[in-house]
């Protein structure tokens, strides 16, 4: 067990800097409209581009600056959070729901379920994934639950593959032909023994897809075909950003800096979970 | 006279490019009565094992024979009935001990599982029997075993649990494939004892697979020699031991190191044996005709 020993110590503090700011940043966005210093709408040609708190010409209360319309960053920062964790919440459960029940069909049952299951899993991943999700987001219209949609429908693959890979490999285990041998049934041994090891590769991929989603929704904001245009959105941020790059910088680095710190913080607290629950790492 | 525990009748199997690993197989356990079935390895030891317990492989089918549990024929029975009836009456002593159980669930669960599941008895009266095969198979911590994961006891103490789990819901036939292959020296011979100790008490039959003659002669009242799945010999052990019939069983006895002299004359299966063997085994598939499929 010394292998394990030396993964948990090596995933001990990236455990809880991932898992601190994602708490963090999820907080924020649920109590956005107690903790944003200024209305993330509110314009003032009088305070644009006024920049971040260090530097000077900052003033007080724009702590990240404001960008070219007077709007305060760090606000738009925090309500645009709330687009993200939404779509990421939703999104990564509704592929991961889909993708994970038709993986562990696949897997468990083999046969036609498989060759069925596996033949749509890779005629679906022959479509480019964002080009994919602007198609359908152009179809469905944009919205909210659109951008969710466009993000299951394109990703649930994801879930289908790994899980059906291991579920295949579960099922070879002596341990479910023991089951087999007591009388259990076919379900009751896929629900009850398999599943169970295979939890911690769901929750892996479940956390890693949450960042998948938060990078999709911005692309889809970036190319302005995510949510209504009000509402701030970390990809509409970073759209406007990369138009006053040269007058204020910061409209641009914040934004890019929360982005890749949530995306990277929700793939490596998935694999920090993934130890946690595998009873052969704990 | 209770009906014979186990009846092979002429059990033929195939495989998908319908090469023959069964080769009209017949053996019987009595009640309480120990069977080894020794063979090298790819000798389809482990196949036969499968076949009673319903479990071969996709890529293996039965094409012809009978296979009969305390008189009733598994292929006259409906899947259901023949999953229940399997179920109740047998139990498999696995090779690996750790693949055999699950590695996300707690040792007591899975254990009580099957004696609530399958069994429906309610979870108190499962939790003491548990308790006492655990006894009986000698583990003195039986609160921490039962709540340990797999990977948190050794070789042998997972081989223990298996073997009171096997035991305890009272089967009337335990396929025991190599028990004691995949643990180290010092404990096979404990393991060994204990399966015998617990046969003797509980009056189960076994269906013993082994490569190991040691093994045969210590735990078995009768032995089936078998090789590429067609038996060759079959006897009462002592007999066996003391005038084996078939040329390969007196080559395997040749090739088992004695504890007495376990250097001496140890040699490898005669070239002359297997070239025997083969053409015996070469003839009978050609007269060989199946009679369905
Ligand atoms: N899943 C499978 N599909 C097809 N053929 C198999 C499968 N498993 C085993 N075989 C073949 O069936 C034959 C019998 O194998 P079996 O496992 O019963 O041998 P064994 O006597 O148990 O050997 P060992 O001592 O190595 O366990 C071998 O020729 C083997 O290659
Ligand atoms: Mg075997």
């Amino acid at each position: 067990m010394d292998e394990a020993r030396m993964i948990r110590r090596g995933l001990g503090p990236r455990l809880w800097l991932a898992g601190g700011w994602l708490l963090l940043a999820l907080l924020a966005a649920i109590f956005a409209p107690l903790v944003a210093p200024q209305d993330p709408l509110a314009q003032d040609l009088m305070l644009e581009r006024l920049p971040p708190f260090w530097m000077s010409g900052a003033e007080p209360g724009y702590w990240l600056g404001t960008d070219s319309l007077g709007r305060d960053l760090l606000s738009r920062l925090i309500f645009g959070g709330r687009i993200a964790f939404v779509v990421a919440f939703a999104a990564a459960f509704a592929a991961c729901l889909v993708g994970s029940t038709l993986g562990l069909i696949a897997g468990y049952f083999g046969g036609w379920a498989d060759r069925i299951i596996s033949r749509i899993v890779d005629i679906w991943m022959a479509f480019p994934p964002v080009l994919f999700a602007i198609l359908l987001v152009a179809v469905l219209g944009t919205g909210l639950s659109s951008v969710i949609i466009a993000i299951a429908v394109i990703d649930w693959t994801r879930f289908c593959r790994v899980i059906r890979a291991e579920t295949m490999g579960q099922s070879r285990m002596d341990y479910v032909e023991n089951a087999r041998i007591a009388g259990y049934g076919r379900i009751g041994i896929m629900l009850r023994e398999v599943l169970p090891n295979v939890v911690p590769s769901i929750v892996a991929l479940l956390s890693l897809e949450m960042g998948i989603a938060v990078i999709v929704e911005a692309i889809l904001s970036f190319v302005n075909l995510s949510i209504s245009t009000d509402d701030p959105t970390w990809g509409g941020i970073i759209a406007e950003g990369r138009l006053s790059i040269h007058q204020a910088w910061w409209v641009l680095v914040f934004p890019l800096i929360t982005l890749i710190l949530t995306v990277l913080s929700f793939s490596q607290f998935g694999e920090a979970l993934r130890a946690r629950f595998d009873p052969v790492l704990r | 006279m209770s009906a014979t525990c186990l009846e092979i009748r002429n059990l033929s199997a195939v495989l998908a490019n319908g090469q023959r690993v069964l080769r009209s197989v017949s053996l019987a356990v009595e009640p309480g009565e120990v069977r080894a079935l020794v063979g090298e390895s790819g000798a389809g030891k482990t196949m036969i094992g499968k076949a009673v317990l319903g479990v071969l492989p996709l890529s293996v089918r039965i094409v012809e024979g009978d296979m009969l549990l305390e008189g009733e024929n598994l292929g006259r029975l409906s899947p259901k009935a023949r999953r229940t009836l399997i179920g109740t009456r047998t139990a498999l002593i696995p090779q690996d001990p750790l693949t055999a159980l699950n590695p996300s669930r707690r040792i007591g669960p899975q254990m009580t599982d099957r004696l609530v599941r399958i069994l429906g008895w309610n979870g108190e009266r499962a939790d003491q029997r548990i308790r006492q095969l655990l006894e009986e198979v000698q583990i003195r911590d039986p609160d921490r075993v039962l709540k340990s994961y797999p990977h948190e006891l050794s070789g042998g103490m997972r081989q223990r649990v298996l073997i009171a789990a096997a035991f305890a819901a009272e089967p009337r036939l335990i396929v025991a494939d190599e028990p004691t292959t995949a643990l180290d020296v010092t404990v096979q011979k404990q393991i060994l004892r204990l399966i015998a100790q617990l046969q003797r008490e509980h009056g189960t039959a076994i269906l013993f697979v082994t490569h190991d003659l040691g093994v045969v002669a210590k735990i078995s009242q009768k032995v089936s020699v078998l090789y590429a799945g067609k038996v060759v010999e079959e006897a009462e052990t002592a007999a066996l031991f003391a005038a084996p019939q078939h040329p390969y069983t007196r080559a395997l006895m040749a090739a088992t190191p004695r504890y007495t002299d376990p250097l001496a004359s140890l040699k490898p299966v005669d070239e002359a044996v297997l070239a025997g063997l083969a053409a015996e085994i070469a003839a009978a598939d050609r007269a060989w005709r199946p009679r369905h499929g």
